[in-house]
């Protein structure tokens, strides 16, 4: 098996393009993975879809790469404390899809477990219900589908070359979720453990 | 519309007393989560003897309050983007885990902030067309799968508007959701036409609510 250990963010992202679509973990800065970010700009990928909970916050993580203009496309629960993306969804330069944040990580999931689609009732009642099916069970609820990549980056406190990753406190959030939903998934880690030491 | 605005008078709620008002609803040992901006503070103020799980949605059940300077940690945090703290036996799990928790009906009560609150039950907190986006996050799991889903915010808005109204105006985060309205001159109960008063702040009368008698429920 040919290894699939990086030494960087740069030899990693060899096979990332123009116009892909790429989820990154985290909630707010916390677990976001930074380098593939930085790497991200540097490349200068442009017309990219970012899905991820926040796309940056305070001037940071992926709002580096709203300030680039690199992203074209947004999913997203949250813009709170996200200027770049709130001044660039107002100006129409980024759409954005806002999604519960609820049904955005079941959705993620949904995508990585073959799941082809589920009931919720959060947002029913509300404008993100247009153009939904709606099903009543013992309360109406809305059908959403799937939310799969073609990348996904994210960030684990540790890591093995089998990629079993070990996440510390609240730096877990969507990143397990999106390593299943992904077509190719790029961890990096903050230590790269010895294979049985997870 | 400015000579309305009471809420700077003596008589209202400080946030802290609005907290408590809050505290006083919560059965002992139940799960709660608390949303951005005041409702944070509840987690301060819990008697911890009461025994209360408080589950915040990016990822722990079991949130304490502010860490100490040696207990910070970058990777411990709260949904409003807070380092915290966490009391023994907390857990840490996924985001679809956490939603899940919220979904399935696990958690007990749930605490948000709002701009308008209406007779209906219906709450709007994530946007102002054209103006202001903040997204829902995660507000409108919560508001459907909390059992107890109490709003916290105050009773006028810095132009001096009530916020609570017979219809909300700004885009809903959930239709006929809310089941408690605490705001610094009192506690309300949506009842579908109108609001039962249930308690007001000390000194505070109903004319200073700002509320038409159609919006009060007798």
């Amino acid at each position: 098996m040919t290894s699939k250990v990086f030494k960087d963010a740069e030899a990693a992202l060899f096979d990332m393009k123009d116009g892909v679509s790429v989820m990154s973990g985290g909630f707010g800065l916390c677990g976001i993975p930074e380098n593939s970010i930085l790497e991200i700009r540097r490349l200068g990928l442009k017309n990219l879809h970012a899905i991820s909970n926040n796309i940056g916050n305070s001037g940071r993580g992926l709002a580096w790469l709203l300030k680039e203009k690199q992203i074209s496309r947004a999913t997203c629960s949250y813009v709170g404390g996200n200027p770049d993306l709130e001044a660039q969804m107002l100006a129409n330069e980024v759409e954005v899809t806002l999604v519960p944040q609820g049904t955005f990580s079941e959705r993620i999931r949904a995508a990585g477990m073959g799941i082809r689609g589920f009931y919720t009732p959060a947002g029913h009642g509300t404008e993100i219900a247009e153009g939904k099916e709606s099903r009543t069970f013992d309360i109406p609820c809305l059908l959403e589908l799937p939310l799969a990549a073609d990348f996904a980056i994210i960030k684990a406190q540790k890591g093995d070359a089998y990629g079993n990753l070990w996440f510390q406190e609240t730096a877990r959030n969507f990143s397990p979720l999106m390593a299943m939903a992904a077509r190719v998934t790029i961890v990096e880690v903050d230590e790269c453990v010895d294979v049985g030491e997870i | 519309m400015g000579e309305l605005n009471v809420s700077d008078s003596k008589n209202c709620w400080s946030k802290n007393e609005m907290v408590d008002q809050v505290i006083e609803m919560l059965n002992d040992g139940s799960s709660l989560n608390l949303g951005i901006g005041i409702p944070t503070l509840v987690a301060q103020r819990i008697p911890p003897e009461k025994g209360i799980w408080i589950h915040s949605e990016n990822g722990v059940l079991g949130v304490a309050g502010r860490p100490t300077p040696e207990s910070v940690s970058a990777t411990l945090i709260n949904a409003g983007k807070e380092t915290i703290s966490v009391k023994k036996g907390a857990s840490f799990f996924d985001s679809a885990m956490s939603f899940g928790m919220i979904r399935g009906g696990h958690i007990d009560v749930c605490v948000l902030g709002g701009m308008q609150v209406d007779a209906e039950g219906s709450l709007a907190n994530w946007m102002i067309p054209g103006k202001k986006v903040t997204g829902m996050g995660g507000a409108m799991d919560l508001v459907h799968g909390a059992k107890l889903v109490i709003v916290m915010l105050t009773h006028f808005s810095k132009r001096g508007e009530v916020k609570l109204m017979h219809r909300c105006s700004l885009p809903l985060t959930g239709k006929r959701v809310v089941h408690k309205v605490v705001t610094d001159l009192g506690v309300f109960t949506p009842e579908g036409a109108a609001f039962q008063i249930e308690r007001l702040a000390p000194g505070v009368t109903e004319e200073q609510l700002g509320m038409s008698d159609s919006l009060i429920s007798y």
